[in-house]
């Protein structure tokens, strides 16, 4: 394999290597919040520190790159890509321990009711089939699979529009939950950025596979 | 862990008669990874690639203070067979420069000279070396054919496979890309970064962009001193020296 493929390889199966990382924090987190594990939550946290370990090589690792190779054409974009989407990483990281740390705050059990009705694990699940399924796309080269995530954050943003009068509704009915209540609304709009993070990282694989920009896109259309 | 040194260069001074190539260069080369040296023309960059396998010996009015070690020996000490040398220091020029005869002589040419009449010795030999310099499958059916009807990139190559026939540890490369097409040029460095698995290769570029891809360690040299020697991946993120930063991103002079 040219040199220059082996690097690329090195560059990209560390990124993967952080996606897993991240992937288990936020999985991890739904589990914290569904049973109120607190002792869970606390490793979530502290697993921040690994992810930035990992922002920071992986932007020096493109820097490297960059300087040695040169890169043109579908591997320039890739690095670029790379870089991109390694910053999109370390936010979902923060966005998880986020989590984490009002998983720490729930009151258990938490009212099943509440749950139903703001449809916060419905939401959980979509962003996480979401997040591991760009990294399938990433890892298989695969825009398709990309451009069809980015549809899916419609679902997420669904959700997190109504769930502002369904938490009101709900305090209203129980003023003893009001805690409970607007933690879950804080996880909810977590998840809703999860969904947003997801759509970039999306958009740099097509961006790197097609050498389409498609950020930005969908605004435009709605204004015609 | 870092590995020993190869090569190393203590205090060295070298001179034209009267002009001053090198100043006091002080420098230590690992085993098995490629050093680059860059910097403008006339900087000493090829002067000091030749004080390690005695080639400026010829020029009248070199001399050197200082010494050069190979694996921890003085080469210009007394007792040193500079054929002895070269044996373990082997070359490859800036333009590929084949003999005339045909592929199979030219790789066994050195061996010939050691004397080695053993046909399977040198079949064997001129195999391997081929395989080695990545051209054994475009020449292996006309081994007996001239050297001068391949290709630039192919003579090249095959100047490689004649330096490691001989088995050297060390090969020093002037320039070896200079001459060729930009896919030859790009097959010659997929093969030093293969070759640096078994050799210590220094390489002298005026390729900024080659030395950034082949080279673990890099060399600038300016007006015959050795201003910065890094890793080549500190070298191009993060130089420390201003003259360093102008030369490799093309403000100098």
């Amino acid at each position: 394999m040219p040199h220059i493929d082996v690097e690329l390889d090195r560059l990209r199966n560390k990124l993967l290597e952080m996606w897993d990382l991240v992937e288990y924090q936020l999985s991890s987190g739904r589990e914290a919040v569904v049973n109120g594990d607190k002792e869970l939550a606390q490793r979530i946290i502290k697993l921040d520190r690994k992810v930035n370990n990992f922002d920071i090589k992986i932007d020096r690792m493109c820097e490297n790159f960059f300087a040695l190779f040169n890169p043109v054409a579908v591997d320039l974009r890739t690095v670029l890509a790379i870089l991109k989407i390694n910053t999109n990483l370390e936010r979902v990281g923060d966005t998880a321990e986020g989590i984490a740390r009002f998983a720490c705050k729930l009151n258990h059990p938490l009212d099943p009711e509440l749950i139903e009705l703001t449809k916060v694990l419905v939401m959980y699940d979509e962003a996480l089939a979401m997040f591991t399924e760009c990294r399938t796309a990433f890892k298989e080269d695969d825009p398709k699979q990309a451009k069809a995530l980015i549809k899916r954050d419609k679902t997420l943003n669904k959700i997190y529009r109504k769930s502002d009068a369904v938490i009101t509704k709900y305090i209203k009915a129980h003023p003893d939950r009001i805690a409970e209540s607007l933690a879950l609304l804080s996880i909810i709009k977590k998840l809703e950025r999860v969904g947003d993070q997801v759509t970039n990282m999306a958009e740099e694989i097509i961006f790197y596979r097609e050498a389409k920009v498609v950020k930005h896109r969908r605004k435009k259309k709605k204004k015609e | 862990m870092k590995k020993p040194s190869k090569l190393e260069a203590i205090n060295l001074d070298a001179y034209y008669g009267d002009f001053h190539a090198l100043k006091s260069i002080n420098v230590a080369m690992e085993e098995k990874a490629v050093t680059a040296f860059i910097g403008p023309s006339g900087c000493g960059k090829s002067t000091f690639l030749r004080t390690f396998n005695r080639m400026n010996d010829y020029i009248d009015g070199f001399r050197i203070d200082g010494q050069i070690l190979l694996d921890g020996r003085d080469i210009y000490a007394n007792d040193v067979q500079v054929d002895e040398l070269r044996k373990e220091v082997g070359m490859v020029f800036q333009k590929p420069n084949p003999f005339p005869k045909s592929i199979f002589e030219n790789v066994v040419y050195g061996l010939r000279i050691q004397g080695i009449k053993d046909k399977k010795i040198l079949q064997e030999t001129c195999e391997k070396s081929l395989r080695q310099a990545a051209i054994w499958d475009e020449v292996k059916d006309k081994l007996d054919k001239s050297a001068l009807a391949l290709s630039g990139g192919q003579q090249q190559r095959l100047c490689i496979a004649r330096a490691l026939a001989i088995q050297p540890s060390v090969i020093l490369m002037d320039e070896p890309a200079s001459a060729l097409d930009p896919i030859s040029s790009a097959k010659i460095e997929e093969l030093i970064y293969e070759l640096k698995k078994d050799y210590t290769i220094v390489i002298v570029t005026h390729n900024m962009q080659q030395a950034g891809r082949v080279s673990d360690y890099t060399a600038f040299f300016y007006m015959g001193e050795l201003v910065e020697y890094a890793k080549t991946k500190t070298m191009f993120t993060s130089p420390h020296d201003t003259r360093t930063q102008n030369y490799i991103t093309g403000r100098f002079g």
